[in-house]
């Protein structure tokens, strides 16, 4: 018997039928994309006097979207692995608080690492509770969700702590990279590492098949749990990262800094993944569903509309695209 | 023949999915009372053909008459409307409720105030299980109960809604021996009572027991419909397969002389949670070694803890000699050991992941070059595993539920075989399989172990276990309670009594 892994080149079985594959090609998958289009066109129209397609605006956007794009790439491992994360947003908010406060004390690396820490404690914590214990993480993330924020009242006396280290703020979130904003370059860096490392490599591989289905996934040799914790640590590090990037954009930290950006999170990666039940995500979808809510949030401002409106919007927006975007 | 009695009858019926076509101009009929087997090798069409009938798909081309009319049967509602009732292969019932409120789910008997009568819809499930001769309390929460007892849940749930046709696509998968044995007794005294059954098996003693007339379809076509008095098993082999198959169930020598050394596997005193007592036995390379025994006799647990998804409690497990550590199906990998469990739908496959990651699941560390993977080297391996053991997939992109059940399977084995494993644990390889496909796996766990693996095959079907092991461990209770060379085994019969402790 030849052994498997002797590899046979040029097999191109799989790609011979160009004509057929075109015919098969789930646009549902593309919805997102398709959608991103639409109301990007759509925005450009009609708000071609109030500036839309300036630069200016464009690049705020992207500014606006930065924090939200930065936690949905984390959320995305959590949802492609059937889980959630809803502390994402206090993490972020406790993160900028802790970051400020070591700031002002300490100086500019300790300010970092404890920021950085908060993401790491409450994501490990997190991921603990799940994967040892075996709790729902709906349940877990909830309940830190309300800890998290009570934390950073709590130690703030609900007081806002500003930040005068120029530095600190250039680099997380005010600053530009030449033409670029700061923000962006930070979104990017997160987008790419985030898609690179759940399609081409192994960790990647292995969050999707959990996700997709966790008994053959163990009977694989996958350590399930090891994944499950990971994907939770890894949701729980990157928000704290967004809580930097606030603390750096509004020069301040802030325990309401994030508060609702789970929401925002999630529908992101809805968007742009095919379930919320966990086997997919894509990081890159993840991005343009992030862009699409900062796309109608600020088409929504420039219209005109108060923010009643914007929410009310927002909200129809979304449920038309996952509509759309649904398996039959 | 008149066509009025036949209750069911399908005409030129072709279907395509995504332009490959499926089913081509099949046509297909059942009787009032008789029992039709539908056979055919995996990938045929015969669950496309039912899913029709059941209106999970719609026909490209075609018609159905029921009762000799034209029906039009386009959702499930419609099917059940029209009697034809379906005993799913994955079951369709709510573990939580009841079997009672399973079986009247949708059509709750409603009481005064519209409200619903759950002491009528017991009366009235008491009534059916009478009627059927079987004995399920219509109290007792599903999830509580065995797979029999699912499956007779949804035969009253059919039944109980007027079915007149009953389809059961592989009913004896996942039962045991008596269990099966029960089903074929209720499956005669309905057929006594006028309903028709499409019977869908890839057992052939099954058939010659059941069935009246038998259909086979071959790569979506009809092929033949016949009395099976007027058919013998093998044409109904050749018929399935394409061609002749001959000796598949017989036991061949191999020559063991240069591998009898030391053992590979030697496994001592045993213990793993309530099914695992006290077991010893040692395996050398190049044996094959069977494992039978009842049902809850311990094997798939024993199985399970050899590859180190149940804790050990105590023993120990030795490879070429030395300890080893199984305490995760990572270690068991890592040691060379390999299980390719009873379950493929929940245990072996990502159902909705595409056949190409599910092959290259267990086979990430060869295709990565540094930290990422190697797309193309994925490719290769994957379209390798797929031509050397002929899975039939239209697209290797495409997710594995798609596949037939015998090629899911197949996917499975692919998919462990690439891991190049020394010890191969095998439960129930063939279920669901066709004889086709059987008769290659049967091959291909020789071949291994004729290479020089060391092989453990558990199965339910004595015939599969004696065409291929070269001993025979008994289980029961969870200890081996006989070790019998292949020699001393006379017949299935002797089995089949050494099984049940005789
Ligand atoms: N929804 C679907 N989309 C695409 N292809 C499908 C779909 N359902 C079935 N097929 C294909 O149709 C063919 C027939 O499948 P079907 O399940 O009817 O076979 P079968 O005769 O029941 O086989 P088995 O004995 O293995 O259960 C297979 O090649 C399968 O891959
Ligand atoms: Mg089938």
């Amino acid at each position: 018997m030849s052994k498997a892994n002797t590899i046979m080149p040029g097999d191109t079985a799989a790609s011979r039928n160009f004509g057929s594959m075109l015919k098969e090609l789930d646009w549902r998958r593309y919805v997102i994309y398709i959608g991103f289009v639409v109301v990007f066109l759509f925005f450009a129209i009609l708000l071609r006097d109030q500036g839309f397609l300036s630069p200016n605006n464009l690049l705020n956007i992207f500014r606006q979207t930065a924090t939200i794009t930065v936690i949905a790439v984390g959320m995305t491992y959590v949802i492609a692995c059937a889980e959630i994360d809803l502390s994402v947003g206090s993490v972020a908010g406790l993160s900028s608080v802790c970051s400020a406060m070591a700031l002002s004390h300490w100086g500019l690396v300790p300010g970092i690492l404890a920021g950085l820490a908060v993401g790491l404690v409450v994501g490990s914590l997190n991921g603990a509770l799940v994967s040892l214990l075996g709790i729902p993480s709906f349940l877990v993330t909830l309940g830190m969700l309300g800890i998290a924020v009570g934390v950073a009242q709590w130690i703030t006396a609900s007081a806002p702590q500003p930040i005068l280290n120029d530095t600190f703020n250039l680099v997380f979130g005010s600053g530009n990279f030449g033409p670029v904003p700061g923000l962006v370059v930070w979104s990017a860096i997160f987008v790419a590492i985030g898609a690179v490392v759940l399609n081409r490599t192994k960790f990647g591989r292995q969050v999707l098949a959990t996700g997709g289905n966790r008994n053959a996934a163990e009977f694989t040799g996958i350590n399930t749990k090891r994944i499950k914790f990971q994907v939770l640590l890894i949701s729980g590090t990157v928000a704290s990262v967004a809580g930097m990037l606030y603390a750096g954009r509004l020069q301040s930290g802030r325990f309401q800094w994030g508060s609702g950006d789970e929401l925002s999170a999630i529908a992101a990666v809805i968007l742009g993944g095919p379930s919320l039940f966990g086997g997919f995500g894509s990081i890159i979808g993840t991005l343009f569903g992030a862009l699409l809510i900062g796309l109608i949030n600020n088409g929504l401002i420039l219209a005109g509309l108060d923010s009643s409106q914007q929410q009310v919007v927002r909200g129809a927006i979304i449920i038309l695209a996952v509509a759309l975007a649904r398996k039959k | 023949m008149n066509t009025a009695d036949n209750v069911v009858e399908m005409r030129s019926i072709s279907k395509g999915f995504n332009g490959v076509s499926v089913l081509k101009d099949v046509g297909f009929d059942v009787r009032k009372g008789e029992v039709h087997a539908l056979a055919g090798g995996n990938g045929a069409g015969k669950s496309t053909l039912m899913k029709i009938l059941q209106g999970v798909y719609q026909t490209d081309a075609g018609e159905i008459r029921i009762g000799g009319k034209p029906a039009a049967i386009n959702s499930i509602q419609d099917a059940k409307a029209a009697g034809i009732g379906m005993v799913f292969q994955e079951f369709s019932l709510v573990p939580s409720l009841t079997v009672a409120q399973n079986i009247f789910l949708g059509v709750e008997p409603l009481g005064r105030g519209g409200l619903i009568d759950d002491r009528a819809a017991v009366k009235r499930a008491r009534e059916v299980f009478s009627e059927m001769e079987v004995h399920v309390d219509p109290r007792a929460e599903v999830s509580r109960l065995g797979t029999a007892y699912w499956q007779l849940t949804e035969i009253a749930k059919a039944l109980a809604q007027n079915a007149q046709v009953l389809i059961m696509d592989e009913p004896t998968a996942s039962l045991a021996r008596h269990e099966s044995e029960a089903l074929f007794e209720l499956i005669d005294r309905l057929k006594g009572r006028g309903i028709s059954i499409i019977y869908i098996s890839h057992r052939m003693d099954e058939v010659y027991r059941l069935a009246d007339r038998i259909t086979i379809l071959r790569d979506g076509r009809h092929l033949l419909t016949k009395p099976l008095t007027d058919v013998t098993p093998e044409q109904i082999v050749e018929g399935i397969v394409g061609k002749k198959i001959e000796g598949e169930l017989s036991y061949r020598a191999r020559d063991r002389e240069s591998y009898d050394r030391s053992p590979l596997l030697e496994v001592r005193g045993l213990n793993a949670g309530h099914r695992v007592r006290d077991v010893s036995f040692a395996l050398r390379p190049g044996e094959i070694l069977g494992l039978a025994g009842l049902m809850g006799s311990g094997r798939t647990e024993l199985a399970r803890a050899l590859f180190g998804i149940d804790k050990l409690d105590s023993g120990e497990v030795l490879l070429r000699g030395k300890k080893v550590k199984l305490a995760s199906p990572q270690q068991a990998i890592d040691a060379g050991i390999a299980l390719i469990p009873e379950d493929r739908r929940a245990q072996g496959l990502v159902l909705e992941h595409s056949v190409q990651e599910n092959l290259l699941l267990p086979l990430l560390g060869q295709i990565q070059r540094g930290p990422l993977l190697d797309g193309a080297k994925g490719k290769a391996l994957s379209s390798l595993l797929i031509k050397r053991f002929a899975v039939k997939v239209a697209h290797p992109h495409r997710p594995v539920r798609l596949l037939s059940g015998g090629n899911q399977q197949k996917v499975v084995i692919a998919k462990w075989l690439g891991t190049d494993p020394d010890i191969l644990i095998l439960d129930e390889p063939t279920a669901g399989v066709d004889i086709g496909t059987k008769s290659e796996i049967l091959d291909m766990i020789r071949e291994l172990a004729s290479a020089g693996k060391a092989v453990i095959v558990i199965s339910s079907e004595y015939p599969e276990l004696l065409a291929v092991s070269d001993r025979v461990l008994v289980l029961k209770d969870g200890s081996i309670i006989r070790d019998i060379p292949l020699r001393e085994i006379a017949d299935e019969e002797y089995l089949q009594l050494a099984v049940q402790g005789v």
